[in-house]
């Protein structure tokens, strides 16, 4: 037995698994047991950092901490990490507001520029992450809100339009690799790197994926989503999040 | 300011809060330290929301100080990354403003703010940068340069954020402007002191020179003291941000914050003296013994 937040934790975890020496950033709780779970898992040369200014020998769990002390193996000031992912050296695994057929993303505002419906975040470090290193999404809701049609809103991280590249060139480090959600697993395989459904989550038709998608999908014959092992549960459940926070993000 | 060391008048910089807020004019742009919830100069951000100071223009790594000078009215534009609480992400009193279009802004990604800067602080009309690209940000005006060697690339140049002032809060500094910073990371307060024209740091304490114990500290020295104009002794003053070592975030009172509208929390919290503040808050016993969060 497992939770839909555990099979997107696994899910997550496999977009590490091909990765070198790179630093695993997962934004929000659930990428972030799976950037844990990668490095415990799937692939230790993995940097991870705990949250704050150290990087760490293996992922800290989230939630009250206990008597559990970070492993501290470096030092990770902010300007440290702008250098790196500059550099490429990162694989990132965000929660964005928006995305649209493209790629491109959204964390800034929802509507009209001047005055928006709802002012979110800000770009933070989309611009920047997603023309220098792979980067991957995570949707909690899959919906047409969410998944857009036409272009997102305020483009915060880059994606595959060549009309936004300059001169039409695409970016140096321009790469999407997996968007996981409550319905399904994506990826950016289809011609011209537009999106696919590559499993749907248990009891998930791919019709369903296309009615809350505002744009068209490849992918009719996807898998089902492969059920976490043993291994990954017991990883997740005892070490990654023993507090089960991950049992507040689907209502 | 020639000869302020002469011996008949040794250099002090030492100067009241709301001196420091007479620094400042109408108008001005200025760049506030620190990053979202952590090390921001809140007791200077507070006498600015109290004071008649009005069309700033601010540059930030935004928190609660974007927050409330967003809502105290004194923004005609915002040079920013992102606005961000961490542990409750979303500032309310910023997204009201920002959702009536109560000011300007310009979004940027938030190592072109870095950029931008740096620029500044080494005196250069813009640094050329790939971020940008491909994205809404490029929209906003920003002129690109082509490089004059093989490649050929076109890149974005992101103009130099030139600032009239900075505020920075640090923990220890002496008369003299000499500072450290004891928090695990720097952020990029030191770009924004070579940026600004004039630099006001709040610091945790004011000592003598000898006590800043430079010979363990030095890599906590974050600018010399050159940059410095001014030195605001402000314990607690970056409450409710996180001053780790001194004391951690106040989640408790961010969630007032973000639970408060914002002329209810103006007149509990931001209409008072600084002494009245720390009580109003819960006293230095509680705010000293505020643990480090976890982020």
């Amino acid at each position: 037995m497992f939770t839909l937040a555990e099979l997107c934790i696994v899910a997550m975890a496999q977009a590490w698994r091909e990765d070198d020496e790179v630093l695993a950033s997962g934004m929000t709780l659930l990428p972030r047991l799976a950037a844990g779970l990668a490095k415990l898992t799937l692939n230790d040369a993995l940097l991870m950092t705990d949250g704050e200014n150290g990087f760490v020998t293996e992922p800290v769990p989230v939630g009250p901490r206990g008597d559990y002390k970070p492993r501290l193996e470096g030092w990770a000031p902010y300007a440290r990490t702008f250098d790196n992912l500059w550099s490429g050296k990162r694989h990132a695994f965000v929660a964005p507001t928006q995305i649209d057929r493209y790629g491109q993303t959204n964390i800034s505002t929802i509507g009209l520029r001047e005055k928006p419906k709802a002012a979110l975040l800000g770009a933070r470090g989309f611009p920047g992450n997603t023309i220098h290193h792979p980067n991957s999404f995570f949707f909690p809701s899959h919906h047409k809100r969410a998944f857009v049609a036409g272009e997102v809103d305020f483009v915060c991280g880059a994606g595959y339009n060549p009309e936004r590249w300059m001169n039409g060139k695409k970016p140096i480090g321009l790469d999407l690799r997996l968007i996981v959600t409550d319905l399904a697993v994506l990826d950016f395989t289809g011609p011209g790197n537009s999106i696919r459904v590559k499993s749907l989550h248990p009891g998930v038709s791919f019709a369903k994926v296309q009615e809350n998608t505002g744009f068209e999908l490849m992918g009719e014959d996807a898998p089902e989503t492969e059920a976490p092992s043993a291994e990954a549960l017991e990883v997740i459940r005892t070490r990654l999040d023993p507090h089960g926070l991950r049992a507040s993000v689907f209502k | 300011m020639n000869g302020s060391g002469a011996a008949d008048m040794p250099l002090d910089k030492r100067i009241s809060l709301d001196d420091a807020v007479g620094r400042l004019q109408n108008g001005m742009t200025i760049g506030i330290g620190g990053w979202a919830t952590r090390r921001k100069p809140m007791a200077l951000v507070r006498a600015i929301a109290r004071s008649g100071l009005r069309d700033l223009t601010v540059v930030a790594y935004g928190g609660p100080d974007v927050g409330m000078l967003a809502a105290a009215g004194k923004l005609r534009k915002l040079i920013f990354g992102f606005v961000s609480l961490d542990h409750s992400p979303l500032d309310p009193h910023f997204r009201l403003a920002r959702q009536a279009g109560a000011f300007e802004v310009m979004e940027l990604d938030e190592g072109m703010v870095h950029w931008g800067l740096r620029a500044a602080a080494m005196r250069m009309p813009f640094l050329p940068t790939r971020v940008g690209t491909g994205t809404s940000i490029a929209d906003q005006g920003l002129k690109t340069v082509v490089s004059p060697y093989e490649d050929g690339e076109e890149f974005i140049a992101m103009p130099a954020l030139r600032l009239d002032a900075a505020l920075l809060h640090v923990h220890r500094a002496d008369a003299l402007g000499n500072t450290l910073v004891l928090s695990p990371d720097p952020f990029f307060d030191e770009l924004m002191a070579r940026a600004a024209d004039q630099v006001i740091v709040t610091a945790e304490a004011v000592v003598e020179t000898d006590a800043l114990n430079m010979p363990a500290n030095l890599r906590f020295n974050p600018f010399e003291r050159s940059v410095v104009s001014a030195v605001v002794e402000a314990r607690f003053g970056a409450h409710p941000t996180a001053a780790n070592p001194d004391y951690g975030l106040d989640l408790a009172h961010l969630k007032t914050y973000t639970e408060t509208p914002w002329a209810a929390y103006y007149s509990r919290f931001v209409e008072l003296a600084p002494e009245e503040y720390l009580e109003a808050v819960g006293g230095a016993a509680r705010v000293g013994a505020l643990p480090e969060a976890v982020y």
